[in-house]
């Protein structure tokens, strides 16, 4: 019985998790979007907290710590530092107006439940069914990284997409092995980092952060 | 049987008495909240006191339909309150609806609303009409995926079924279930002119949807539509009280719990109005074009929650 309340607490958290990808998805600010990559790394940290704690697989615990770490304060604080910096919290362009993203959304949803469902019969882990909410919020964070215009919400579309590839792990293998993932959250820090520098770069050239300038970079 | 009945006219006397004092209840929060002096708690029943002593004046050239909708509304609305199991479940009117039909039944009060604030032909009136007509053709679809998402958790669409199924069975988390109730959430403040969607206490014609439609209607016309818009919050409340939070809802025949039920209606209630004034307090009313996002964020809640149930919970 307490086994399947812990499997019904990890569902609910993963459901949260995509609930929060829809969100982001929807967030016109820069500020809102950040506070929301915020909590859905909470979200992420506390479901493989609690599939660590129920399965005994003790690795997990040091996942959950990187990604409350990095994920929950390090990112965040350092986007904040970096949007006041930049003086960027203005509102968020978007390619589509928001209720046709959201449409999308709904149709990528419903495409990666049916294509997680033949692989997660494969799996033996319990929170296998979970695969599909991991395949579903990856797709969404691509599809914000695609109707995004500035530089900011496109890299953090790219970090919630590491976001579900972390819970798709978890749910179908019960994580990755511990070197993995650590080089993983390094790679992240330091991609985040360099792209900090980009972003200066970036409008020092422009004076802008939108990234369609940036098509005018052609060799002549 | 006869019981049954009985509880049944006392279950629905109840709702229609109470809902008053729920909307007074909220006023009252709200005025806190905002530091404000409140008004007195029981206000909603003099002001239905003293519309009922007015005469009611009709304005030239107004079909019967202008005198008829009030009380098509009335109706409707105690229809549905008879409907919502409240205290008891699984009361002898109870089989009449299933929620899809519940649904209609709402439907049918508002066209009728609608009809008859487009029938003398002010500007105001078919203004009102028409921007309550764009709120409900929205928030029906979202308010079906939400009910559809309990009749499939419950594998019924009988309200008696899904009360039953989720109040004494063995507990467990739905998180279909979570979304769906954030779903009905935005759909009741839409369908009851709350506020990101319309203001309750606005005086300012063109931003008016509800209270464009009831301009021209006075006396005990306009009081019996102010009874029918509180018992309105009042049933949406139970109805979200009966698919999200059902636990204290007497169970079939058993009477004893009926007090227990009662008190445990009044403090989910109070709760509910609090929350409602919480939220109103924060908001602001958004513009007539921000709505359509608004209900669609909430359709979109409702087929999330229909895709994470069978996802999840099959």
């Amino acid at each position: 019985m307490s086994q399947s309340l812990y499997l019904q607490v990890v569902n609910l958290l993963s459901a949260l998790l995509l609930l929060i990808a829809f969100a982001m998805l929807s967030q016109r600010r820069v500020v809102g979007l950040i506070t929301l990559f915020a909590w859905q790394g909470l979200a992420l940290a506390l479901s493989t907290t609690i599939v660590a704690y129920s399965t005994g697989q003790h690795h997990l615990y040091y996942s959950a710590a990187l990604t409350v770490g990095l994920k929950v304060i390090a990112m965040p604080w350092f986007f904040f530092r970096l949007i006041r910096q930049l003086d960027a919290h203005r509102e968020v362009e978007t390619l589509f107006n928001v209720p046709t993203t959201m449409l999308v959304g709904i149709v990528l949803v419903v495409f990666a439940f049916n294509l997680a469902q033949p692989i997660s019969q494969m799996s033996g882990t319990v929170t296998r069914s979970i695969l599909g909410i991991a395949m579903a919020s990856v797709l969404l964070s691509f599809l914000m990284m695609i109707t995004r215009t500035k530089a900011i919400p496109q890299v953090i579309g790219f970090l919630a997409m590491e976001n579900g590839l972390f819970l798709a792990a978890t749910s179908a293998t019960y994580g990755m092995p511990l070197v993995v993932e650590l080089g993983v959250a390094l790679d992240v820090l330091v991609g985040v980092l360099i792209l900090g520098i980009f972003f200066f770069h970036i409008r020092e050239t422009f004076d802008s952060l939108d990234l369609k300038h940036m098509e005018s970079l052609k060799e002549r | 049987m006869t019981i049954g009945i009985l509880i049944q006219i006392a279950q629905t006397l109840l709702a229609v008495l109470l809902a008053p004092l729920l909307m007074g209840w909220v006023n009252q929060c709200r005025a806190w909240l905002q530091g404000r002096s409140a008004p007195p708690i029981l206000q909603p029943y003099r002001t239905l006191i003293k519309l009922f002593h007015k005469d009611a004046i009709v304005a030239h050239g107004a079909t019967p339909l202008l005198r008829f909708a009030p009380y098509v509304f009335f109706g409707c609305m105690a229809l549905a309150a008879g409907i919502v199991p409240m205290v008891a479940n699984d009361l002898p009117f109870s089989p009449a609806a299933d929620v899809i039909a519940l649904v209609g039944v709402f439907a049918l009060a508002r066209v009728f609303m609608a009809l008859a604030a487009m029938d003398i032909g002010t500007s105001f009136g078919t203004l009102g009409a028409r921007r309550e007509m764009l709120v409900a053709f929205l928030a029906e679809p979202a308010l079906l995926m939400v009910v559809f998402t309990a009749s499939f958790v419950a594998n019924s669409t009988q309200l008696t079924t899904i009360v039953e199924a989720l109040a004494h069975r063995a507990f467990a988390i739905y998180p279909s279930l979570a979304f769906a109730g954030v779903a009905f959430w935005m759909v009741a403040m839409a369908e009851n002119a709350r506020i990101p969607v319309d203001n309750p206490t606005t005086h300012l014609e063109l931003t008016m949807i509800h209270e464009a439609m009831i301009l021209e209607y006075s006396g005990r016309h306009l009081a019996l539509i102010e009874w029918a818009v509180a018992l309105k919050l009042f049933t949406y409340s139970a109805l979200g009280l009966a698919l999200f939070m059902p636990w204290g809802i007497a169970e079939t025949g058993n009477f004893a719990a009926m007090p227990l039920a009662v008190l445990a209606l009044l403090v989910k209630l109070a709760a509910g109005g609090f929350a409602l004034a919480t939220i109103e307090t924060f908001l602001a009313k958004w513009r007539l074009f921000r709505v359509p996002e608004f209900l669609g964020t909430a359709f979109l809640l409702g087929v999330l929650a229909m895709l994470v149930h069978l996802l999840l919970e099959v």
